[in-house]
């Protein structure tokens, strides 16, 4: 066991808590807060595995914005704080095919590796991964960027009311008793 | 380095994520656990990295970003979806979500529009 392993399973163990906390707790704020202990602890196992932008990216990106989205989803969708009791639906099923797919994931994974040692590679520094997507990987980088455009505009279209209306044609409130047809269109 | 104990960590995390998302009912809460599931599969990507030499260098890595890319799209679709059904359903239990058309055609715009029509 060197100082590495030992770091590893430190933060293993904070991670797969973590993870515990944020499936089973009771208060839905609280499981967001897990989420960034659990998703923080994630970064140090990359800073350990030598990978230091991922480690950085995702505690920019994870930490910093997709969490805090979380937050603002629960807030906007007026959750009650303290502890709400209709969170979880009764569920054998899920212990029994998460339970399935993780230990056979550990058992599979134990079985390849064993307690064998590898060397540490070169870190990933922000050179050297750059040098790779942008000549190795250009191609799904830039796919990546159309995509996440879309997501963008995607999400827009969602969350406004009055964007992808069906017409006037095709209206439903035209059929309905007591509003004018006129009025009915689009708005 | 022993690459199992990260890859144990790994398979743990997404058990725990596949256990979130067919336990929870709210919405939001599914989410997380998607998002941990997908950081499990970024632990593996990034600890392959370290085991198996690919022709080349770093490919793990680069992996692992672009899947935190995809999540982040993920993470932005999903929530405006999860509003949206506040909107219209006032909740966010999954297992409330009809899965059929209802029989007779329900109005699902907003209140606010249907009140300012009936006042007209």
């Amino acid at each position: 066991m060197t100082g590495a392993d030992v770091l590893l399973l430190a933060v293993g163990a904070v991670a797969v808590g973590a993870g515990v906390l944020v499936v089973t707790t009771k208060h839905l704020v609280r499981a967001g807060l897990y989420l960034v202990v659990c998703l923080g602890a994630l970064a140090g196992d990359f800073l350990v595995l030598s990978a230091e932008l991922v480690a950085w990216v995702q505690v920019l990106i994870y930490v910093g914005a997709v969490v805090v989205l979380l937050l603002f989803a629960v807030m906007l969708t007026r959750a009650p704080i303290g502890a709400s009791d209709d969170l979880d639906r009764p569920g054998w099923p899920a212990a029994l095919i998460g339970g399935g797919a993780g230990l056979g994931l550990t058992v599979l994974l134990v079985d390849a590796y064993r307690w064998g040692t590898v060397a540490l590679p070169r870190a990933g520094t922000a050179e050297r991964l750059g040098e790779q997507i942008f000549q190795s990987w250009v191609l799904p980088f830039e796919v990546l960027s159309v995509l996440l455009l879309s997501a963008l505009v995607g999400a827009i279209v969602l969350s406004r009311p009055d964007i992808g209306r069906p017409g006037p044609g095709a209206d439903p409130a035209a059929e309905r008793p007591g509003v004018d047809v006129e009025t009915g269109g689009r708005r | 380095m022993r690459p199992v104990i990260p890859y144990v960590t790994a398979a743990l995390l997404f058990g725990l994520g596949v256990y979130g998302v067919l336990r929870r009912r709210n919405a939001v809460l599914v989410l997380m656990s998607v998002e941990l599931m997908l950081n499990a599969v970024n632990l593996i990507l990034v600890t392959a990295d370290t085991t198996a030499r690919a022709v080349l260098p770093h490919s793990g890595q680069v992996f692992a970003l672009f899947v935190i890319v995809l999540a982040a799209a993920e993470i932005g679709v999903g929530l405006a979806i999860v509003l949206q059904l506040y909107r219209l359903r006032a909740t966010v239990a999954v297992d409330d979500v009809a899965l059929t058309e209802p029989a007779h055609p329900v109005d699902r715009r907003e209140p606010a529009v249907l009140d300012r029509e009936a006042g007209r």
